[in-house]
């Protein structure tokens, strides 16, 4: 190894370190000599015996001065608030360096790490983001055997950062690349506890944390350095090869609903529609009942006056009654007189079947009469007057 | 005056490389050891700086960084003799140097190699002894910590340190998981129709119960019109005997008068002998 490389103070834009520079510098400057004084015993002050002592090329020593002093330059960084200085001195590990202005012995003594401690980092399984738009999936990572022999397709994003800079830096060779391999097996070791049924619905975010407790208690007994953050299951589903099957019981789900819903539809139109008819039911029947004390009343009550005045005088008001009524009868219905009683042995042919049909025709006349002349008055000289023969009838027995 | 500083710079320069080559960093991450004439003079270094005879000792540097293996997929038969293809990863480092040189000679894709054998032939041993079922949900640590002992007995011998042995993933070959998804698909399928013929069942009894309750309604009301009407006839047949009851012969005579009314109207053909009370007069003025 070479000793002192000329090339690496000038390679740093030292000009825009100091633009950057702290304040302090001055303090910086001391710390740089108590540093080197503790380093070399005096080193400093040899470097001063050598210039003096060549005495003559002032030029020579100018050079050396200049190039002593780039060199003490190069040891200046700066640490970002996010970020922290692992010094390393011969290549062995020195100190932490918190944010703010340092200055380390200049190579090759003593060089700088500077760790991002506070970016997250992110690590997919199972998929690629790609800048924010939804990446690819990655079967060969997603797809993963559950308890039950089922097979789930699963997407977990891990965020973690980096606890520890030294450790990050010094135990594992790839600590990122480490961290996805073994978010892969706790998440495959959780997964595979788990049965399918469990995993593709409420266990959702108890596979995450197991997942995430597994994993740190991984990363932990490895000493990366790096903390786990977050754990988040991006989506789970069954595989794309069964999913229409998943989807079938999804909808079949709803279809029981459905189901259910139009027989309740049924049962709510035709259980108040019965309740209405049980109503009219008993409405007509009591309307019936109504309806026949009602017959029964005036009947009774127009016959009981009639009597009353029968009794007054019965001879004659039953004599007025049958001629009355006769009279009404032969009034009203055609008729045929054939005096028979003399022995007059005369043959009668009567046209039956003719005088069934017109008395059919008559029939139905005289139902449309009744419908029209319901309730007429019930006078004992007009026998057109047509009582309903079913509850006179009904009454009347 | 220039000869001077000619000596000078060629002093400096030839006191850099005798210094450069007469020291060496040990890094933080690294193990080293020292070659005497390619035979080790020295092992074990911690890190930081020392010093070595130019040109006679030689410097070898390995990782002393935790290393991992992505061992390639694997099938392995399991218990019941099913194929399995597993993934795993195997975290490894240099734990003896000097060994790890002599045994490997430094190259650490032979060691890699030699490595995920020997884990093969572990986790061989083990997924033997296990069916499917215990593979994938037993306890993953007990699995490979057994193998791992014994693996780590062979490591040692080339100066390496099994740290751990992960198993990513445990894949059933594709006709196998061919026959998984008909599997999965057939178990969606008895869901589904268990689903829908609950549905069904719980659709029937609603409509059934409300078939019953309507007819159970109507028969009912049925019985209490049926009542109500049997009232209404008995309380008429009542208020009607009492009241003919009272002349039971006019009644006779008015109610017989009342029905030939009502019998014989319209165009009623009566065919009539001049006969009866009615027709007393109708051939002399006195008869009877």
């Amino acid at each position: 190894m070479a000793w002192n490389e000329p090339g690496k103070g000038d390679k740093d834009p030292w000009g825009g370190r100091e633009d950057k520079g702290p304040p302090d510098i001055d303090e910086v400057v001391r710390k740089v000599q108590r540093k080197l004084g503790a380093l070399f015993g005096g080193g400093s002050s040899g470097g001063g015996e050598e210039s003096a002592s060549s005495n003559g090329p002032v030029g020579l020593g100018l050079v050396l001065l200049v190039g002593f002093l780039v060199w003490l330059l190069s040891g200046i960084y700066i640490v970002d608030p996010a970020e922290r200085g692992v010094v390393l001195r011969f290549g062995a590990f020195n100190d932490v360096t918190q944010p703010g202005p340092h200055w380390h012995i200049p190579y090759p003594i003593e060089g700088v790490e500077v760790v991002n401690v506070e970016q997250s980092r992110n690590a997919e399984i199972g998929y690629r983001s790609n800048s924010g738009r939804a990446g690819s999936t990655i079967h060969s990572e997603s797809l993963m055997l559950t308890k039950d022999e089922n097979i789930v397709d699963l997407k977990i994003a891990v965020q973690y950062k980096i606890k520890d800079a030294e450790a990050y830096l010094f135990n594992v060779r790839n600590p990122d690349l480490t961290l996805r391999q073994m978010t892969e097996s706790a998440v495959r070791e959780t997964v595979g506890k788990s049965k399918m049924d469990f995993v593709l619905t409420e266990g959702r975010s108890a596979i995450a944390s197991s997942t995430e407790v597994l994993l740190q208690s991984m990363l932990d007994a490895l000493e990366t350095g790096l903390v786990i953050t977050s754990v988040n299951m991006q989506d789970v589903q069954p595989p794309e090869q069964v999913q229409a099957a998943f989807a079938d019981v999804v909808k079949a789900r709803e279809d029981e609903v459905r189901q259910k819903n139009e027989a309740e539809a049924y049962a709510n139109d035709i259980v108040p529609r019965a309740r209405g008819a049980a109503f009219r039911v008993v409405q007509e029947a009591e309307a019936y009942k109504k309806q026949v004390i009602a017959q029964a009343e005036g009947d009774t009550s127009r016959f009981l006056q009639v009597m009353n005045e029968y009794e007054k005088a019965p001879a004659i008001t039953r004599e007025r009654l049958y001629i009355e009524s006769m009279e009404s009868v032969y009034t009203q219905s055609q008729k045929v007189m054939i005096d028979v009683s003399k022995g007059s042995n005369n043959m009668l042919y009567l046209p039956l079947d003719k005088m069934r049909n017109t008395g059919a025709m008559q029939q139905d006349r005289i139902n449309l009469g009744n419908a029209i002349t319901y309730p007429s008055s019930n006078s004992s000289s007009s026998s057109s007057s047509q009582v309903p023969v079913d509850s006179r009838s009904r009454g009347g027995r | 005056m220039s000869a001077r500083i000619n000596t000078i710079i060629f002093i400096v320069i030839a006191a850099f490389l005798i210094v450069s080559s007469a020291v060496f960093f040990v890094e933080e991450r690294e193990k080293v050891i020292l070659l005497r004439l390619g035979q080790i003079e020295r092992a074990d270094y911690e890190p930081g700086i020392y010093f070595k005879i130019p040109f006679v000792n030689n410097v070898k540097r390995f990782d002393s960084r935790i290393l991992t293996l992505d061992a390639t997929p694997a099938r392995y038969l399991t218990g019941e003799k099913k194929n399995v293809s597993v993934d795993s990863f195997i975290l490894w480092r240099i734990a003896d140097e000097g060994v790890y040189y002599r045994s490997m000679g430094g190259d650490e894709a032979r060691a890699q190699s030699r490595i995920s054998q020997i884990i093969k032939d572990g986790l061989r041993g083990e997924f033997g002894k296990r069916t499917i079922q215990q593979v994938v949900s037993g306890d993953r640590t007990s699995m490979v910590s057994q193998m791992m002992s014994d693996a780590n007995k062979v490591a040692t011998k080339f100066g390496i340190e099994i740290v751990s042995v992960r198993i990513k993933r445990i894949d059933l070959p594709s006709e196998v998981s061919s026959s998984v998804y008909t599997r999965m698909e057939a178990e969606r399928e008895r869901v589904a129709k268990e689903l829908r013929s609950q549905g069904a069942e719980e659709a029937e009894k609603i409509r059934s119960d409300a078939d019953r309750r309507r007819t159970i309604i109507l028969a009912d009301a049925k019985r209490e019109a049926e009542v109500l009407r049997g009232n209404g006839d008995a309380s008429s047949t009542n208020i009607y005997a009492l009241a003919y009851q009272q002349n039971s012969e006019f009644y006779s005579l008015y109610r017989r008068l009342t029905a030939y009314k009502n019998i014989f109207n319209g165009d009623d053909m009566l065919v009539i002998e001049p006969k009866g009370e009615f027709f007393n007069h109708f051939e002399s003025s006195t008869k009877q």
